[in-house]
Parts: structure tokens; sequence; C-alpha cells
């Protein structure tokens, strides 16, 4: 099946990246944007979602500053 | 004295960390990344670079390297160990040292010479400098903002856990700290390259300073 990994910076932890598109999309005409943020998407094809969990805190994500979701597509 | 030097695929300081030792008058040794044993290292240095190409996060594959569990087991032993940029951010993804490297505050690659402060000289890496002593050392990182949580940080700053501090920070650093090492003291993580100073041809030798402490503390 497959699994999708979503992770990002934790709530308050700076995000250059993020404030880096933020202030490039007025630039583009684009108003109203307050925040963006810039996180990473994995997906994997697994026989099973047992060991997932573990992956996401031991490997996919750095748990010091970001937080990560994860949910089955198919 | 035996200090080895980690090559992950990837690092590209380790050669220049490698001239640093011998300049040092210690005996380098070349540790691959799928080394299972230190080669009786007496200090391991993890020099800078990008390992496994910074794929995911820097360090975050480098410190499932096969040469990290004896790594691991040196340094909780008390082993003097050392990482150096890229080298820092994998100790902190295997948990040696605490706090994580983020992006630099400006989104730009800083490659220039910086002033930093030295700010403990209880560490097998800093012992040979004088306590505030002040260094001229290259950095080079885009991702070398130092971050941890507010209690760790305060943590570190009460039990004089900050090694280098800069003077100007380059990189939106939490409290300016360049360098911290772990409780036990012996594992140390600094983001400028005291490598890259270390002989009369580099217009510096200020970083043999550093390196040289270790050899203080020798186990000949």
């Amino acid at each position: 099946m497959k699994v999708r990994v979503l992770v990002r910076p934790k709530a308050g932890i700076l995000d250059p990246q993020g404030e880096a598109v933020r202030s490039a999309l007025p630039a583009l005409g684009f108003g109203g944007v307050s925040t963006v943020q810039v996180g990473r998407l994995i997906e994997m094809e697994v026989e099973t979602t047992d060991e997932v969990e573990a992956m996401c805190r031991r490997l996919l994500s750095n748990p010091t500053i970001e937080e990560y979701e994860w949910e089955v597509v198919r | 004295m035996r200090i080895g030097v980690t090559i992950f695929p990837g690092s590209n300081c380790d050669r220049d960390a490698l001239c640093a030792v011998e300049q040092m008058g210690a005996e380098p040794v070349e540790l691959w990344h799928a080394d299972a044993d230190l080669k009786g290292s007496d200090a391991v240095i993890l020099p800078g670079g990008f390992s496994y190409g910074d794929y995911l996060r820097p360090g975050a594959i480098a410190r499932f390297a096969k040469v990290m569990a004896p790594i691991e087991d040196f340094a909780q032993a008390g082993g003097p160990t050392l990482g150096v940029c890229n080298g820092f951010q994998v100790l902190t993804e295997a948990h040696l040292l605490p706090g994580a490297l983020l992006r630099n505050a400006g989104m730009r690659f800083v490659c220039r010479r910086v002033r930093v402060r030295v700010e403990t000289t209880e560490t097998p890496w800093t012992s040979a400098c004088e306590p505030g002593e002040e260094l001229t050392l290259p950095v080079a990182h885009n991702e070398g903002n130092y971050f941890a949580d507010p209690a760790t940080l305060e943590q570190i700053q009460a039990e004089e856990r900050v090694v280098l501090r800069y003077l100007e920070n380059p990189n939106g650093s939490a409290n300016d700290i360049a360098g911290v090492c772990n409780e036990g003291r012996n594992v140390v993580g600094i983001m400028p390259h005291p490598e890259r100073v270390s002989d009369p041809v580099l217009g510096s030798e200020e970083g043999v300073r550093i390196l040289r402490s270790v050899l203080a503390g020798a186990r000949v």
C-alpha cells in the first residue's frame, strides 16, 4: 500500500524557506498571504504500516525541529 | 596519538582534516563510512561536506552509516570526538549533541571568515586555548543556524557547554552559538572549519590551536 508522510517545521520554528516564498508571492501580484510553511512530502510503498511511525520518528523527521503526520492513500 | 577522520560519500573536508591532523603532529587515520571499527583511534573527527548529498536533512543519513556505531560507543565512553560543520550536523542527528542546525536565517549559503570567541576551555578540543580567546575561522554552510528548545538552551548555557560563540552572527544561530559540547564535554560540534586554517600556506594557523588541544589529553 502507499503511505504519504508529511513533514513540516514545528510551530514557532523559524522557517526561512517559507518566509522567502511568502515574500516572493506579492512580487508576482498574489496578495493576502500572511504565512507560508515549506515542508516535505514523502511517499512510500510499504507492505505494512506497522513501522511507519518508527520510520517517521527515527529518520523521516527530526523531532527536535519537525512534526509529521502520515496516512495511507491506497 | 592516532586521530580518525570519517569519510562518508559526499564528505569534502576529509583530506583537509587529515592534513591538519598531520600538521598537529598526530597520526591521521582514515575511517571509511563502512568500517566497523575505529582502527585504534584515540580521537575522532567528523569532517565537513555534504554527506549523502544532504538528502532528507544534513547528517540524517550519515548518522546511520556503519562507522557511526563504534563512534557512538566511543563518544559515550568519553572518547574525544569533534564534528565540524556537516560533522556537527551528523552529531546532532545522532543525538550525541543537543539541538539541531536549521537553514541559515538569511536563506544564503555563508562562506567567509568569522570572528568567534572560545567560551569554554574545558573540552578536549579547546583546552589549549585561552578562556575568552578570539579566533578568526572560516565558515561555509547553508544550515548553520543553531536551534534548541528554550529549556535545552538554558541548560547548555548554565552548564557552560557553549564552546564557541560568534562575535558577528552569520546565520541566525540562537544565542550566537557556533559550537556546543555534550554533558560529558568530550563530544564537541562546531560550525567553523579549523582545518581550513591549519597551515601558513592557507593564510593562518589559528585552527591548529583548537585541534592541537586534543594532544594534551592524549593517551599515547
